[in-house]
């Protein structure tokens, strides 16, 4: 009797189990035929871009045989995850992401090269290939690129500043006339913000790393707690809130477009990305370059790329190499990138093709042109943090040269 | 603990099988033994065996095809342990214990040891893989084109089967019709007029080769990328399946000096076990490194490294300040608003009772950002409400009380819930006969009531306790950490201990694993120390009033 239940219930509960797994199995190995002689390639993008990406790999797949996958990963959790798990021996076999990322996938082992042929290079924009080259090496594909601007209320300022000083002269007046409460809406917060305080800290002099011989960024020149970090960031503070008071820790990232857009400013310092709720908001505006200090350097805004790589630990890199070096690179598909999330494409023939229907693009281009490409080495991450903090410090009325200089001693502390 | 839960069963079974032997007590065990049978209960049964076989045959695979033969092993013995134990009558004990412990093993002690054996090692960004995952990722990223060399055409080939055949490259001298074919041994070319050439200048057929589809090619990826046609430059090699590019590995691994060699500029990195990386006589470090372990450095970093002992100490009585607050705080608020709920001359209890757990309700991490908002100086709610122009999160002292206040706000009705349900559970006689004896309303609550109430919530304030010692959240998500002094930015007046470190550990130039799971380590030690001191309190507590 008691064997018997027991043997009962095992034999059921074996029974559901292989009932279990049965569909499990079966239904791969159906799929498996066509993927054994097809192949199969696997894409992470973050949410946007995989909508954008599916009909395109869709068509891909059906031209060439192959199965192609795309999943959405959170953009914050991408490089993680891929890190991670190229690190394990897995994970896809191509990644969309910010060009800031290379050095980081470079150290881990995580992204091959790619081998463009001179005549693909030269459809790209000079910028954007540079941004993707890393110690002399081609590590992705570029398909769109993006920085700052100044972007205006046209009803409030019809005129673009030349200078800051233009720029403050005019926030000044309207403020005065009661038509705005702040002067300029450049995002600051109580950490800093190192991307939007940039475009003013190079137009003072300031630099971050020197460049080496063949123009790599060069992580042992350090710039931050040299004497021209601190002259520029002398001049950010006479800016600040016990100088001028234009530029505020209580602007960030989370009000500062609203502010714009709810007519409290008439200068807003962002990108691409805060024109859709600019144009929501029905405000008449016009992009020009940020403007510089009368008598400083030009402003240089970092110039972001958004780029595909082949994984170096992915299944199927022949068929990654294939799509990201031969395909990647045509203009229908930066073409539906940009309508997907409206940042200017680095190829060059996709932004002629889309610069007649949004004159905006053109103008971002134009106020990238001094732009300084965003330094991808690793120890750029030691930057961020540090800086933004001196920079919020001396914002908020502190000492510039010792809070530089401590910044500065941090930032070298943690570059190895 | 395993007696009341596992009823008569045990407590009653015989040791051994004396019954059986004895034979004629035998139906009395049956009877007392034999739960009887329900058809749920063998229902319930066979689908959790069926689960855990279920489970085990699906995890089975994958270990398999990985060859982790030691994982393997451990999940077929626990799914066998645990058949034979769930098919048997005897073991009641630990039929009740063995769920539980294997969810202890999984989900705490696998992952303390792992953190704890993480801390001896420099696993992190740059140090992730093994020796040979470095020297391969050096290698592969250091092929270079050759300068002025063209890229061809390229078609893959093979004389035999598409799926096993040995592959050539068949490519195409650009702007002509010459193909020759390439394998390990080197390039030969093509008889003319053996190969068709379609337009773009790509083989789309050719004698005696069947030219892979895009489909079959992509079947062999590993291969073909793995396909190195040496030449006189360098070596031709595939850049996709439709391109061949004429490149050199600059960079090559040298067993014999355990070190790797650049050609280019014939400088050499020589392994370092100590370090996980290659490292050139000038100290220069390529950045492909690999997981070693370091020993005690972590540990020994986090005791002498001055930027992390100097401010240790400042942050760490600020983090029981931010605990004790954010506890003692909840508590007495939300004991005080229970209390006058709980007054029987109270009206509309239920609706006050709505309201209140209303911030409960709320999704904290939302109301964080909310809250974060609310403090701004020029725009946020606090100031514009009551006209204040307080920088609050710019001095250490406002942003301090800010941060408290918050927590209060969140964690108050958690601890007004929890005291109600006690004081419900606390009989009324109790506080009657304290005012028969004359006692104050004070004296009654502080005599009687309050420390009842402990025996009930202690375990409770001692466990939000622990949870806001690394409330990791309520800092990260408001305040950062900020105000930082300026001259430090990497330690500020409202850091915990848990967010100071994570910015050690992750705010630099790259994730440090092995360093975080060190200071973890520490951190687990102090609130182990208070957590257990607490409890011995409690537990002494409790002889004393029960």
């Amino acid at each position: 009797m008691r064997i018997r239940t027991a043997g009962v219930v095992a034999l059921f509960a074996l029974a559901l189990a292989a009932s279990g797994c049965g569909g499990d199995s079966d239904e791969p190995a159906a799929k498996d035929t066509p993927k054994a002689t097809g192949g199969k390639l696997v894409i992470w993008a973050d949410d946007k871009r995989t909508a954008a990406l599916k009909p395109f790999v869709e068509k891909f797949g059906q031209e060439n045989g192959v199965t192609v996958e795309v999943q959405a990963v959170p953009n914050e959790d991408l490089q993680n995850n891929f890190v991670t798990v190229s690190s394990q021996g897995g994970g896809p076999d191509v990644v969309i992401g910010a060009h800031d990322w290379i050095g980081n996938l470079v150290q881990n082992g995580a992204i091959d090269p790619v081998q463009l042929s001179d005549q693909q290079k030269a459809a790209f924009n000079e910028t954007a290939v540079k941004a993707v080259t890393f110690n002399g090496q081609l590590y992705g594909v570029p398909y769109a690129q993006e920085n700052l601007a100044l972007i205006r209320n046209t009803e409030l300022a019809p005129e673009a500043p030349k200078t800051i000083e233009d720029l403050v002269a005019t926030g000044k007046q309207l403020k005065a006339q009661k038509k705005v409460t702040e002067t300029l809406c450049l995002q600051v917060g109580q950490k800093g913000d190192a991307y939007h305080i940039y475009p003013l800290y190079t137009s003072a002099g300031g630099y971050l790393f020197g460049t080496t011989a063949n123009g790599d960024y060069d992580p042992k020149d350090l710039g931050v707690g040299k004497p021209e970090s601190i002259a520029a960031f002398k001049k950010i503070a006479a800016l600040g809130e016990k100088g001028e008071g234009v530029l505020k820790r209580s602007i960030a990232d989370t009000n500062s477009t609203a502010t714009f857009t709810g007519k409290k400013c008439a200068f807003l310092v962002s990108g691409p990305w805060a024109t859709a709720d600019v144009k929501k908001a029905g405000i008449k505006y016009d992009v020009s370059a940020v403007p510089g200090f009368a008598g400083g350097k030009a402003a240089a805004p970092f110039v972001g790329v958004q780029s595909f790589y082949v994984a170096a630990k992915g299944k199927n890199k022949a068929l990654a190499q294939e799509f990201v070096a031969n395909y990647v690179t045509t203009p229908e598909l930066a073409v539906a990138l940009y309508q997907a999330d409206p940042r200017p494409p680095a190829l060059t023939a996709a932004l002629d093709q889309v610069k007649s229907s949004d004159p905006d693009l053109a103008k971002f281009i134009e106020a990238g042109k001094n732009g300084q490409v965003l330094p991808a080495i690793p120890a750029m991450a030691a930057i961020w943090d540090p800086f933004g903090k001196a920079e919020a410090a001396v914002i908020g009325g502190a000492d510039p040269t010792s809070t530089v200089t401590a910044a500065g001693k941090t930032i070298a502390g943690s570059i190895k | 603990m395993s007696t009341p839960l596992s009823g008569p069963g045990p407590a009653q079974q015989a040791p051994g099988r004396g019954p059986v032997r004895t034979g004629s007590p035998r139906t009395t065990r049956t009877a007392r033994n034999h739960a009887p049978i329900t058809a749920t209960g063998l229902a319930a049964k066979v689908i959790l065996l069926g689960l855990v076989a279920g489970i085990a045959i699906w995890a089975a695979f994958p270990l398999v095809a990985a060859e982790k033969w030691v994982g393997l092993a451990v999940l077929v013995l626990t799914t066998a342990a645990l058949f034979y134990l769930y098919l048997g009558r005897r073991h009641v004990p630990a039929k009740y214990l063995i769920p539980g412990t294997l969810f202890l093993i999984a989900f705490q002690v696998v992952p303390v040891l792992y953190t704890a054996s993480t801390a001896f090692t420099n696993f992190g960004d740059g140090h992730r893989g093994s020796k040979d995952d470095a020297i391969v990722a050096i290698q592969s990223s250091s092929v270079k084109q050759v300068p002025g060399s063209t890229q061809y055409p390229l078609s893959v080939a093979t004389k035999g089967d598409p799926a096993t055949g040995a592959l050539v490259f068949l490519i195409t001298k650009p702007g002509t019709d010459t193909v020759s074919v390439g394998d390990a041994r080197g390039l030969r070319p093509l008889d003319p007029g053996a190969a068709t050439v379609g337009p773009g200048g790509k083989v789309t057929a050719a004698d005696g080769y069947t030219v892979l589809n895009f489909g079959q090619a992509s079947a062999r990826s590993k291969d073909i990328t793995d396909l190195v046609v040496p030449t006189a430059g360098g070596a031709l090699r595939s850049s996709g399946l439709s391109r061949a590019y004429e490149g050199k590995a600059v960079r090559a691994y040298d067993a014999g000096c355990d070190c790797v060699k650049d050609s280019d500029s014939g400088k050499t990195w020589t392994a370092d076990g100590e370090v996980g990386a290659f490292v050139a006589a000038d100290g220069e470090r390529l950045a492909q490194g690999w997981k070693v372990n370091v020993g005690l450095s972590n540990f020994t970093r986090v005791l002498t490294d001055e930027r992390i002992s100097g401010p240790f100490l400042g942050t760490l009585i600020w983090n029981f300040a931010f605990a004790i607050g954010s506890t003692g705080g909840t508590f007495i608020l939300g004991m005080v608003i229970a209390l006058a709920l709980h007054s029987p001359r109270m009206r509309g209890t239920n609706l006050y009772r709505m309201l209140l757990i209303l911030p409960y309700a709320m999704p904290s991490f939302a109301m964080l950002l909310v809250w974060r908002d609310m403090f701004n100086t020029d725009f946020g709610l606090i100031n514009n409400l009551f006209g204040f122009s307080v920088d609050w999160f710019g001095q250490d002292w406002s942003a301090r009380a800010a941060v408290i206040l918050v927590q209060l706000w969140l964690g108050y009705p958690y601890m007004f819930l929890v005291a109600t349900g006690a004081l419900q559970a606390i009989p009324r006689e109790l506080t009657e006969a304290t005012s028969v004896d004359g006692a104050s309303r004070w004296q009654s609550f502080r005599a009687v009531t309050l420390p009842l109430l402990l025996v009930a919530l202690s375990p409770l304030l001692i466990s939000s306790f622990a949870f806001n010692f690394n409330n990791f959240n309520a800092i990260y998500l408001t305040t950062e950490g900020a105000p930082f002094p300026a001259d430090n930015p990497s330690n500020g007046a409202t850091d915990l201990l848990i967010t100071y470190t994570y910015r050690l550990a992750f705010g630099g130039q790259a994730a440090q694993f092995g360093f975080a799971a060190a200071i973890s380590l520490f951190i687990f030690a102090i609130v182990a120390v208070v957590s257990a001191v607490s409890f011995r309190r409690t537990r002494q507590q409790e002889e004393v009033y029960s």
